[in-house]
């Protein structure tokens, strides 16, 4: 016994000096970098900085960075539930399907996912543009033009596109591994479709919504190429804001932010998680 | 006695597979049934056809004089027991009893004092709280009865439900499960391939092969009066002997004519004669009906298990009489210990014992097979 968990450990070895090297360390620095100034001396200045420094927009003073954080946070939501309502429903269909039908619409998922993301956001250009595939259509239906590039659509259908599968493959993996004998037995204790779906299913499908949510909400809060592009750089995101600060060589305020963020991020998982525990398992106080 | 379920004429088939070949079934209230046969028998598609999980290529489902081949699962008055229970993971004890009582809408009060009156039925009355997941076998067995009765349903199936405990709670839970059918009233179809479980709780035994029903009766008709070699061979232990009936009463077999008790056969007509271990005696070789070899003596604890060889034929004989390998002995077998079958289909497939199992006669069969094979070949 004692053995067994000794040679655990060492197959471990590895995977947690990298850990410590790729994931600790860096972070220890981000967190290090975000509480000192140019001279690496002790400040807050670089927090008090993102939630104090306000500019003019359309005439009102408002403040800058929580702006910023403001709107990625809406358009990264936005994206996340547009994702959960297309991906549940996907990933349902799937791991209902037969097992040929599953492998071919897991390969229509995969393979976007083999192209580069810069190469896919391009896309997503000259399909939105207005000049673009989209308006060329519509035109061509007599159903006139829309302008949609440079919105907060544009920035929201690529983030969509972009995280997509990472919804609905968690999603998908639980689904599929869910054992039938209890949607049959929901059938059998009363429930018609819809609430085998709403009694079962769902909740039990809780744990992948929470992984599809996190890994879509994450990289649509601190995205910054898709608003560039897509959002003709109208939308200054945080990860914009980040990459700018970055880019200026100040590396400490890009820090800050970089930590608060994450911050928030960690807030958010946890609240979220409590929240869906809840729900899970305590069914019956009765 | 009013009939609740009666199946008409059922056929059903999985990708050209026939896996019920024309079941014709009366159920009637307040009945503990139980379909016994092997894996593959087709007891549990039966099941789950009462159950709406399947529907019937050809005939009819009726319940309560309706016919409810196309009614889903849910409108069924009908609750399961499965296998492995099937208890929600994400609800605790209370909510998976209280589960189908929730989809009707049953006032709150209501749910909580059925609730709490099936798990003081079967005994969890301080479980409520707990999670399904930290339960043992036994209790989660408890729980998925509790659920499958609060909604008092008219028929309870039970699929194999005892297949996963231990044989002493095995025991208790088939005496439980008898007395909770016998304190509800609820008709009971259990389904087993454990021929002991089928005896000890039914009231009717319907036993199954090959996607056909062989015999329809109570325990002890059965057990006494197997319809054919593959009831007197799965119900119990059988010797099952090529026969000729001479005349009534009159029965040939293994070289020496038997006083029987059956009659109405035709003169001459080839039977499979029965003979249980236990209803054979064992006497000086002289003073035997047969004459034999014994060929292992297994201790049982209770009695012996005599393998004897008569002509070719390995009887097994139970008796608490010690005797030893090689020994030569005599046996002796009462008219109302033989019981006479026609020839069926199974006719000389089982009631052997050099052997006990299907499978081990057919490792047998490809060897020699193989040796023959081999045989024919150096020959060459």
């Amino acid at each position: 016994m004692t053995k067994r968990r000794r040679t655990g450990k060492g197959i471990l070895a590895p995977y947690s000096l990298w850990a410590l090297l790729f994931i600790v360390v860096p972070l220890v620095f981000v967190a290090y970098y975000a509480f000192t100034d140019n001279d690496f001396a002790f400040t807050f200045e670089n927090i008090t900085r993102f939630f104090t420094t306000t500019s003019e927009v359309e005439g009102t003073e408002v403040r800058t960075y929580l702006l910023i954080f403001w709107r990625s946070l809406k358009l990264a939501i936005i994206s996340t539930v547009i994702c959960l309502l297309l991906g549940y429903p996907l990933a349902y269909i799937m791991a209902r399907a037969g097992e040929r039908a599953q492998k071919v619409m897991m390969t229509l998922i995969m393979i976007p996912m083999w192209m580069n993301f810069l190469i896919r956001t391009y896309a997503w250009m000259t399909i939105l543009q207005d000049t673009g595939i989209l308006n060329g259509f519509l035109s061509a239906l007599g159903l006139g033009r829309v302008h949609i590039i440079g919105t907060e659509s544009a920035v929201v259908i690529g983030m969509v596109y972009d995280y997509l599968p990472y919804m609905v493959l968690p999603i998908y993996s639980i689904m599929a591994k869910m054992d039938i004998k209890l949607l049959e037995a929901a059938r059998d204790l009363g429930c018609n479709g819809a609430g085998v779906l709403r009694r079962v299913i769902f909740p039990l499908s809780l744990p992948g919504v929470i992984s599809g949510v996190t890994m879509v909400l994450i990289p649509s809060v601190s995205t910054f190429y898709i608003s560039q592009k897509l959002g003709n750089g109208k939308f200054f995101l945080i990860g914009d804001a980040i990459e700018g600060q970055y880019v200026a060589n100040n590396l400490h305020f890009a820090a800050a932010m970089a930590f608060i963020l994450m911050v928030i991020l960690l807030v958010m998982m946890a609240l979220m998680k409590r929240l869906t525990d809840r729900h899970v398992y305590g069914g019956g106080k009765a | 006695m009013k009939k609740i379920i009666e199946l008409k004429n059922i056929k059903k088939s999985f990708d050209g597979e026939t896996v019920l070949d024309d079941i014709n079934l009366d159920i009637y209230d307040n009945e503990f049934l139980t379909l016994l046969g092997p894996s593959g028998c087709g007891k549990t598609t039966t099941l789950r056809m009462i159950g709406g999980f399947e529907q019937p290529d050809e005939g009819d489902v009726i319940f309560m004089g309706e016919r409810i081949n196309d009614v889903p699962p849910h409108k069924r008055s009908v609750n399961t027991v499965f296998q492995k229970y099937a208890l929600f993971p994400h609800l605790n004890v209370f909510e998976n009893v209280a589960f189908p009582l929730r989809e009707r809408k049953v006032p709150k009060k209501e749910i909580e004092e059925k609730v709490t009156e099936m798990l003081h039925l079967v005994m969890l009355s301080g479980f409520a709280n707990r999670r399904v997941t930290s339960l043992s076998g036994g209790q989660q067995q408890r729980v998925a009865i509790a659920r499958a009765l609060v909604a008092q349903p008219k028929v309870l199936l039970l699929d194999e439900p005892l297949g996963a405990l231990d044989l002493k709670l095995r025991k208790d839970m088939q005496q439980e499960l008898k007395k909770i059918q016998k304190a509800t009233g609820i008709t009971f179809i259990f389904v087993t391939h454990d021929q002991e479980e089928a005896l000890t709780m039914s009231d009717t035994i319907v036993v199954m092969s090959e996607g056909r029903i062989q015999q329809i009766g109570t325990p002890v008709d059965i057990y006494n009066e197997p319809k054919n070699a593959f009831v007197a061979d799965f119900i119990g232990e059988s010797n099952i002997l090529d026969g000729v009936m001479l005349e009534d009463l009159k029965v040939r077999f293994s070289g020496h004519t038997f006083q029987c008790v059956d009659k109405g056969f035709a003169p001459k007509e080839p039977v499979d004669v029965v003979v249980r271990p236990e209803d054979v005696d064992i006497v000086a070789e002289d003073k035997g009906m047969l004459k034999g070899i014994v060929t292992s003596v297994t201790f049982m604890g209770v009695h012996y298990e005599v393998i004897v060889d008569i002509g070719g034929f390995k009887w097994m004989i139970q008796t608490t009489d010690f005797v030893d390998v090689d020994e030569h002995i005599g046996l002796y077998i009462e008219p109302d210990a033989i019981h006479i079958m026609k020839k069926s289909e199974y006719s000389g497939l089982y009631g052997d014992y050099s052997s006990f199992s299907d499978e081990i006669d057919e490792l047998i069969q490809a060897e020699e097979e193989a040796e023959a094979e081999a045989e024919s070949e150096a020959e060459e």
